[in-house]
């Protein structure tokens, strides 16, 4: 009888991180952690006017304070061609300023020096002459007549409009409002956020004049794209660049871009022949790199007399700032907004979307948004919400009434994805049950009757995610596969690698459950790396929660393909045929004779020691997977608030999360990451904004005005799950990183909607603020 | 200027500029980068250590000011080549992701249960609301602290002696 | 994100301190806690040549009561009053208010008399010392007088101590009858300044306010005593009809600035639902008996 084997971390199980131990010792190694020998640092001066032409700029003084090293400005850049750099988007984007800087915080010029201290003092000393021009501050101004031309570097760029896309239909959805009973309107806007990882970015720049390689340490989530982009844009040969991704304090798509400070260190080291280490400060962080989201929506949805949609229409009006720096797959201007018909079975829906230029810093692609999915989810559940409170019926209902059926999987939607499974009504049924929502509606009725403010938000969102089939998806060219190679060691020990980069997520403990389910070998036994691009096999990186669902898949994959040769392996061991083995976890048996059996490490080690005639020696390979199909987690969320009438502020009494994200790795992981998501989605919601005045001065760019929820705001959550797998993935596993983040914005807000509809007030727009919902009650009278 | 201050136990000594933050000192000085920074504005908490077993923003305390006092950073936690109470309690609940609030936190959890030994949990909200957190949610760090007060009471019940050493500990 | 060079001094006694005030005078700053100070010197928005570090005087960390005053040190923390039995049972208004001070990790640095001689008018303590008559007391070369808090603030950061002066504490007045108070702030996050904050104190004689205090954070150019309606109740059986006026007396005295937490008309109806709640609170605290 064959025992089976207990293998420590396979798939499912709540394995404790293997990276803690470090972390804990306060032993991390972060980008300022790190020091090498001779190493100097650098300040960059930044423009304090959101749009001027730069008359002089002169830098004797700075140049000869104690320690300085050298100065260097946009003209020293223009020299070597590095004054611009090209844009993840197909745009151009300014290194170092020349003609003119065009947002509060672009980079001027750079001070290197041996200390820190040095290099601020001496930054003081440099002095511009700018001539202010007009601010530009919003799309709208952007698109009036007359308005001034932000990018008059551009050849050819005759307004501050960059780019106009389209999806879905639009004669068939025309005919579908024609013919509709009723038509709701959302008109919202999706401010400007950023993602505020806790460590900020940085990069030490060590281009070594002896060996002629360059070390660039950088806080990359995506290390081996950015050593292709840098091989290209300085000339220097990619054999002789290393990217190295230490560990990172939080990314959340902050560290995608590649910053102007990464490539004035470069360049800087180049030319001085000694490592550079740039760390940019937190109001650098929140006022120059990408920021995310800074969406004008306006939905229209299509309803029957029975409720039933009929159609969607979408446009939006994008604000990319200066430069148009999106991080994201190059065939989509406005990432993957499409996803706007959500959940629902809308059979035709037409998107609109224009991106303009204003005086901001670049970006908006970033903060766990999938690509823009966060603001699509957020307006189709805004939009669901108010239409069922338009129509009278109940917002679950309605939703449930409108949902993909769990049958109709694959589902075709009307803007072209093809969502691989889901089962929307479960997951609803699952978060209505934990909420005891009959019982809740009746208390919030009782508690309306009283004149209390109450009410129950609801958003059932689906996410799209795992970036991408190759075909359709990649960042300059680059396909978005993902890479695993795994080698086994003799004595059955294994080393991971792949082309991902966590900054949190724990891929050295998750990765290796996956090993551990198809190979067999417990995951503390297996070693994991990534970041490294001399060693780790090419890959996008880690956003978008791709990285179960393409590395994840390349693991599993390369496990299989090492199962294959350790079947042939054990079938020269048992001397029996390959085809009268029965792999069980961790060993092959024969069939009928279970006693007869070789673990994987007694294999891994006759692959060095005894391996078959003519076969090669080694247990490893490399796999590098191109997803069918994107993954489509999906949830329901449900938040339920109280207002004070006399303040205006919002108090989440609970929070419930449903979410399906296909096969758990780690439910444990898993469920951090969910509660992660949902606090900057609270934060998003309720607290956080970038804004500007009118003469384009930043306001949101240092931690006391840009607000991170703490454990005392931060509400807390309740997790459900149900688990719809993928049919296309090797493990079934969707990924998860982004759900939380995705769906619970307009849960919070729908929540605070439900209980002002009483009122008559039909929107608020984020964040959500004491001060603007106090203003939307008293517009009705309502007081303390 | 001339700085003598205590750290983790050791008599620690520099001389700096009076300007130099106590964190700069702690990082650059004496190398010892457990203690992070977050921010410029005094609003994070991961530059959080303990003067004299209080938590304080170490970003916003000159090197000069601590001379003659007594630091803990997460260097220090560590008892007897073991994990603390702490430490593994941020093991066992997942209280940490990307590992850049957790020194802080685990410092403000270890000086609150210095004080007070069975929290409740918004007593432990209150506590860390000096800290930001970006990735946890600060559900499981939580969690991580009631871990750490449940395990140090069970060891005040078996050794009520050794425990209290290993509270009172540098 | 670094200060500007500077020099420093921590001085071990009062004289030596005041010498070096009266010797550098503007160029030089007093810190305790430096919670306020070392973020303006961080952004290069100060810059002192000399920093005097009083955190080495002696005898300046004691919350005491004599002659029907109880006396805050210079270096009492806000923490140390969050703490504090004694002010629990003499002022449990001051301990009502330091909770809501900063951040747990602030308050175990920064110092009451520190916080007030900053003259940030989004602190709290200013508008506590004004709803309860404190005093400052200030210390120089020429001698020592003591400086009524109403009247002290001048405007944003600008308060009427002398170059050459280091206060040393601050004296509250005792009730002398039955009183209460409550502190009321709206701040968007822990840490935040205040949106709007209101202190209240009020001394019984009898039914009737023998005399309120009420101070506004966050809403002028200083914190602000409004006087109109500490005056509307004073000598008056407070009744719900002359709460809600003194509510709308107080928040008439607030001059706020619309900006990112608010419209001025936000930030002033904030102060009248405070006033409102905080009166009935402080007079049900007087009536417990509990001040």
């Amino acid at each position: 009888m064959s025992t089976e084997l207990h293998v420590h971390g396979r798939i499912g199980q709540s394995v404790k991180r293997v990276e803690d131990a470090r972390f804990l010792r306060g032993k991390g190694n972060f980008m300022d952690d790190i020091e090498l020998p001779g190493m100097l640092h650098m300040a960059i001066l930044r423009s304090p006017h959101a749009h001027a032409r730069i008359k002089s700029i002169d830098t004797a003084a700075a140049g000869a304070m104690p320690g300085v090293i050298a100065v260097v400005t946009g003209e020293l850049m223009a020299q070597h061609k590095l004054a611009w750099m090209p844009t993840m988007s197909g745009d151009t984007q300014a290194v170092l300023a020349t003609d003119k800087v065009r947002f509060q915080g672009q980079e001027v010029a750079a001070v290197i020096a041996e200390t820190k201290y040095q290099a601020e003092d001496a930054r003081d000393a440099i002095v511009v002459d700018y001539d202010v021009l007009q601010a530009v501050t919003s799309p709208q101004q952007s698109k009036e007549a007359g308005t001034v031309l932000i990018r008059d570097d551009k050849e050819g760029q005759k307004d501050n409009h960059i780019y106009h896309w389209e999806s879905g239909n639009q004669a068939t959805t025309q005919a579908a409002f024609a013919k509709a009973d009723k038509v709701v309107r959302l008109h919202t806007f999706y401010p400007r956020c950023h993602p505020a990882p806790l460590e900020t970015c940085g990069c030490i720049a060590d281009v070594n004049p002896a060996t002629g390689k360059a070390t660039i340490y950088m806080t990359s989530q995506a290390p081996h794209a950015i050593r292709t982009v840098f091989a290209l844009v300085t000339g220097l040969p990619e054999q002789n660049i290393r990217i190295i991704s230490p560990d990172l304090g939080g990314g959340f798509g902050n560290k995608v871009p590649v910053y102007p400070g990464y490539v004035v260190a470069t360049a800087a080291s180049l030319l001085i022949g000694r490592p550079v280490k740039w760390i940019e400060d937190r109001t650098e962080n929140l006022i120059s790199t990408g920021f995310a989201r800074d969406y004008h929506m306006t939905g229209d949805l299509a309803l029957d007399k029975d409720g039933k949609m009929l159609a969607l229409r979408v446009h939006l009006d994008s604000d990319n700032g200066a430069f148009f720096s999106d991080a994201q797959p190059s065939k989509f201007k406005a990432g993957l907004f499409h996803i706007v018909t959500g959940s629902y079975d809308i059979p035709t829906a037409h998107v609109t979307a224009d991106g303009y230029y204003t005086n901001k810093a670049p970006g908006g692609v970033a903060y766990r948004c999938s690509f823009r999915v966060t603001e699509a989810s957020y307006l189709i559940e805004r939009l669901v919400t108010n239409a069922a409170i338009e129509i009278g019926m109940d917002q679950a209902e309605f939703r449930k009434k409108n949902f993909i059926k769990a049958e109709q999987f694959p589902y075709h939607s009307a803007t072209g994805w093809v969502y691989d499974s889901g089962d929307y009504h479960k997951a609803m049924d699952v978060a209505l049950d934990k909420l005891g929502y009959d019982e809740l509606k009746k208390d919030v009725e009782a508690r309306r009757k009283k004149g209390e403010v109450t009410g129950i938000g609801i958003a059932s969102f689906t996410e799209v995610v795992g970036a991408g089939h190759g075909a359709e998806f990649d960042i300059l060219g680059l396909r978005m596969f993902d890479s695993a190679e795994l080698r086994v060691h003799p004595t059955g020990k294994a080393m991971l690698r792949t082309g991902t980069k966590s900054q949190g997520q724990g891929h050295e403990t998750t990765f290796a459950q996956i090993v551990a389910e198809e190979l067999g070998i417990p995951s503390t036994d297996i070693a994991f790396e990534e970041g490294d691009t001399d060693t780790a096999p090419y890959g996008l990186g880690t956003y978008a929660s791709r990285s179960t669902p393409v590395a994840g898949a390349a693991t599993a994959m390369v496990a299989r393909k090492l199962r294959d040769k350790a079947r042939k392996i054990a079938s020269h061991l048992l001397e029996a045929a390959e085809e009268d083995l029965v792999w069980e976890t961790g060993k092959f048996y024969v069939k009928g004779s279970p006693d007869r059996a070789k673990t994987i490490q007694e294999i891994a080690f006759a692959a060095y020691t005894n391996i078959p005639e003519g076969m090669e020696a080694g247990l490893e390979g490399v796999h590098y997977y191109d997803p069918p199909n994107m993954t489509f987690p999906f949830g329901t969320y449900a938040v339920v608030v109280d207002i004070d009438k006399g303040t205006g502020q919002t108090k989440v009494r609970r929070m419930v999360a449903v979410d399906d994200c296909g096969v758990r790795i780690n439910p444990m992981i898993v469920e951090g990451q969910i509660h992660g998501g949902l606090t900057e989605g609270y934060g998003i919601a309720f607290m956080e904004l970038i804004t500007f005045d009118a003469d384009g001065n930043c306001i949101g760019s240092n931690l006391m005005d840009y607000l991170i929820p703490t454990a005392w705001e931060s509400p807390k959550f309740e997790l459900g799950e149900t688990t719809t797998p993928s049919p296309h993935h090797p493990i079934g596993a969707k990924g998860v990183g982004e759900s939380p983040t995705v769906g619970s914005p307009a849960a919070y807000v729908n929540a605070v909607i439900d209980a002002l509809s009483p009122y008559g007030i039909t929107n608020i727009d984020m964040p959500v603020t004491s001060d603007k919902v106090w203003a939307a009650l008293r517009s009705k009278g309502v007081t303390e | 200027m001339k700085v003598s201050i205590k750290v983790n136990g050791a008599d620690r000594g520099g001389d700096v500029e009076p300007r130099v933050m106590l964190v700069d000192f702690l990082r650059s000085n004496l190398r010892q980068t457990g203690t992070h920074i977050g921010c410029d504005t005094t609003s994070c908490g991961a530059c959080t250590v303990l003067i004299d077993g209080e938590p304080v923003k170490s970003c916003t305390v000159l090197a000069v000011q601590a001379e003659g006092r007594s630091i803990t950073t997460v260097e220090g936690l560590m008892e007897g080549g073991a994990l603390s109470a702490i430490q593994d309690g941020f093991h066992q609940e997942h209280g940490l992701q990307c590992g850049f609030c957790t020194p802080g936190m685990m410092l403000v959890g270890t000086a609150l249960l210095a004080r007070n030994p069975d929290p409740t949990e918004e007593q432990i909200r209150w506590a860390i609301s000096g800290n930001i957190c970006r990735c946890t949610g600060y559900m499981n760090i939580v969690k991580a602290i009631q871990h750490a007060a449940k395990a140090r009471g069970a060891a005040q019940k078996e050794s009520p002696a050794r425990s209290a050493a290993a509270a009172g500990g540098e | 994100m670094f200060p500007a060079a500077f020099e420093y001094q921590a001085p071990a006694t009062l004289a030596e301190a005041l010498s070096v005030m009266k010797k550098h005078g503007d160029d030089a700053k007093v810190m305790a806690g430096g919670q306020s100070l070392i973020p303006l010197l961080k952004l290069r928005f100060a810059r002192p040549e000399v920093v005097v570090d009083i955190g080495r005087l002696p005898g300046l960390s004691s919350v005491t009561r004599e002659n029907g005053h109880i006396v805050i040190g210079a270096l009492v923390r806000h923490v140390d009053v969050e703490r504090s039995k004694d002010l629990e049972a003499w002022l449990p208004m001051m301990v009502e208010a330091s909770h809501w001070i900063a951040d747990p990790l602030v308050r175990n640095r920064g110092t009451v008399v520190g916080s007030i001689c900053h003259a940030d008018p989004s602190g709290d303590w200013g508008s506590v010392m004004l709803a309860l008559g404190a005093e400052l007391v200030v210390h120089s070369q020429s001698g020592e007088r003591a400086i009524p808090v109403d009247g002290f603030f001048q405007g944003p950061f600008t308060t009427t101590l002398r170059a050459d002066e280091v206060a040393t504490g601050i004296r509250i007045p005792v009730s002398k009858g039955r009183s209460g108070g409550a502190y009321l702030k709206l701040e968007r996050k822990v840490g935040d300044f205040a949106s709007a904050a209101v202190a209240v104190h009020v001394e019984m004689d009898g039914n009737k306010i023998a005399r309120a205090g009420i101070g506004l954070t966050a809403v002028g150019a200083t914190n602000i005593k409004a006087t109109a309606a500490e005056k509307a109740l004073a000598g008056h059986e407070p009744t719900d009809q002359l709460i809600a006026e003194a509510a709308r007396l107080a928040a008439q005295a607030a001059e706020p600035k619309a900006d990112i937490r608010g419209s001025a008309e936000y930030k002033k109806d904030i102060v009248r639902v405070f006033v409102l709640r905080g009166l009935h609170t402080a007079l049900g605290r007087a009536k417990e008996g509990r001040a």
